[in-house]
Order: structure tokens, then sequence, then C-alpha cells
């Protein structure tokens, strides 16, 4: 990992279309600003990895199980 | 055609049930094809994988337990799919379903988005950052069907006065 150490209000660029700005620190607290063309995505990493998480939970569903909150659920929209 | 599926064993399908992920799902990169079928369970529905069988996500319209969900994605998300008419877009959130199956989830920070025209879909981040990865579906009905009641007793309340 390349490790850059950087002040309040200097950049990174990655590449020539993505630029990371520190934009303020306070405490144990760092603010970014990041200028990036559209196509890129950023997201803080937690949310990726929440997702991911969620989605191998998910993978697991249990077709009975199902079946179950099926029935429930039925009862659930009609009443 | 037939296809195996998890939930069904082999069943039935058609070519317009087959659904490109390009970009596979978050975590599951790399299996880039799934069948859209209809469950026979409630209001959901299965998304299957076509290459391994023992792989299915149920998916359910959010808008099933939360009247007030609202989609938010990226243009550029939406270009991806090559979605331009609203028409064309469908949208769903995973569900979870754990031992205690009272707690069934939907995933809203990561909902699905298909363009049904091209059988085109991603899985995306939510815009809308109120969105977890865990929304208990059935405590969710119960709070808005609760809204409703309050939301009528307004009305007569108004009317009375």
């Amino acid at each position: 990992m390349l490790v850059l150490t950087r002040k309040q209000n200097e950049s990174i660029m990655v590449g020539d279309s993505v630029e990371i700005t520190v934009v303020e620190v306070r405490g144990d607290q760092v603010k970014l600003g990041i200028t990036a063309p559209k196509e890129i995505k950023v997201h803080r990493k937690e949310v990726y990895l929440a997702i991911q998480r969620e989605n191998i939970d998910a993978s697991k569903a249990d077709i009975e199980k199902v079946g179950q909150i099926g029935g429930i659920f039925k009862k659930k929209v009609k009443n | 055609m037939k296809i195996k599926t998890k939930p069904y064993g082999e069943i039935e399908v058609e070519e317009r049930q087959r659904i490109h992920f390009p970009d596979g799902i978050i975590g599951f990169e790399g299996i880039n094809y799934y069948y859209l079928i209809d469950s026979r369970e409630g209001p959901f529905y299965w998304l299957q994988s076509e290459e391994f069988t023992e792989l299915a996500f149920l998916l359910v319209d959010p808008r099933i337990f939360r009247n007030d969900y609202k989609l938010m994605v990226r243009e550029s998300d939406l270009k991806e799919i090559e979605c331009e008419k609203e028409g064309d877009l469908l949208d769903f959130a995973i569900v979870t379903v754990p031992e205690d199956h009272s707690k069934i989830s939907a995933n809203l920070m990561g909902p699905i988005i298909i363009n049904r025209k091209r059988r085109v879909a991603k899985q995306v981040i939510s815009e809308n950052e109120e969105y977890t990865v865990k929304h208990y579906i059935l405590e969710e009905m119960k709070q808005q069907k609760k809204r409703l009641v309050e939301s009528k007793n307004a009305c007569s309340y108004t009317k009375a006065k």
C-alpha cells in the first residue's frame, strides 16, 4: 500500500481523473472530498461489505422456511 | 425450456425470464445469468442462477411492505442497464430468511434493478441513506398499517370538527 502524508486542503490524484482532497481533520475523523467522473462509483467500504454480507445470508434462503412465510404473508396482506 | 431450480426442482421457463447481470451480484461476481421466477409462496420472486442450481435469491417488491418506498439510484446505474424509459425498469429488494422466519428482512440498501426490455440487471447501492440492509418486513408492514389507521382517524376527526 502506498502511504502518503497530506495536510488539510492538500490532495492526491488517482490516475488523471480522480482527485481526493483532505477537507478537514478533527480528532480521529478525516473529511475527504472526492472529485471523480460520473462513471466511477465512490462508496464507503462498509456499505459495500454490509451488502455483500447480507447477500451471502440471503443466498441461504431455505425453501421450507419461505413456504411458512408465504402463509403468514397472505394472511397479513388480506387483513 | 427446462431448468433446474433450488426451490422447485426442474421447471419450465421462457427465454424472456433469463436476465444478464454483467457485474454479477455483490459477493457473487462472475455469476452472470439468472432466471426471474414467480414464487409460489406469497408475494415473492426467485432469482435462480442458471449455472448453480443451489444459488437462488428471494426477491420482493418493497412497496408491498412500505408504500412510501422510493427507489433512488444514480443516472450512471440506469445507463449501465441501458434503461431509458421508466416503464422498462423493474426493481426488487433481496430478502433474507433467517432461522426465526418472523425476522424475514429485505435489503433496501442494495436493490436490484432490471431493464425488462433488454433483460439486463444490476445490484446497485441506494442513494437514499435512510435505507439499510435489514428492513424487517413483518414489523414494517405492521407500522404501515398503524399509519393508515392513524391517518383514517385523523380524517374522521377533521370531519367531526
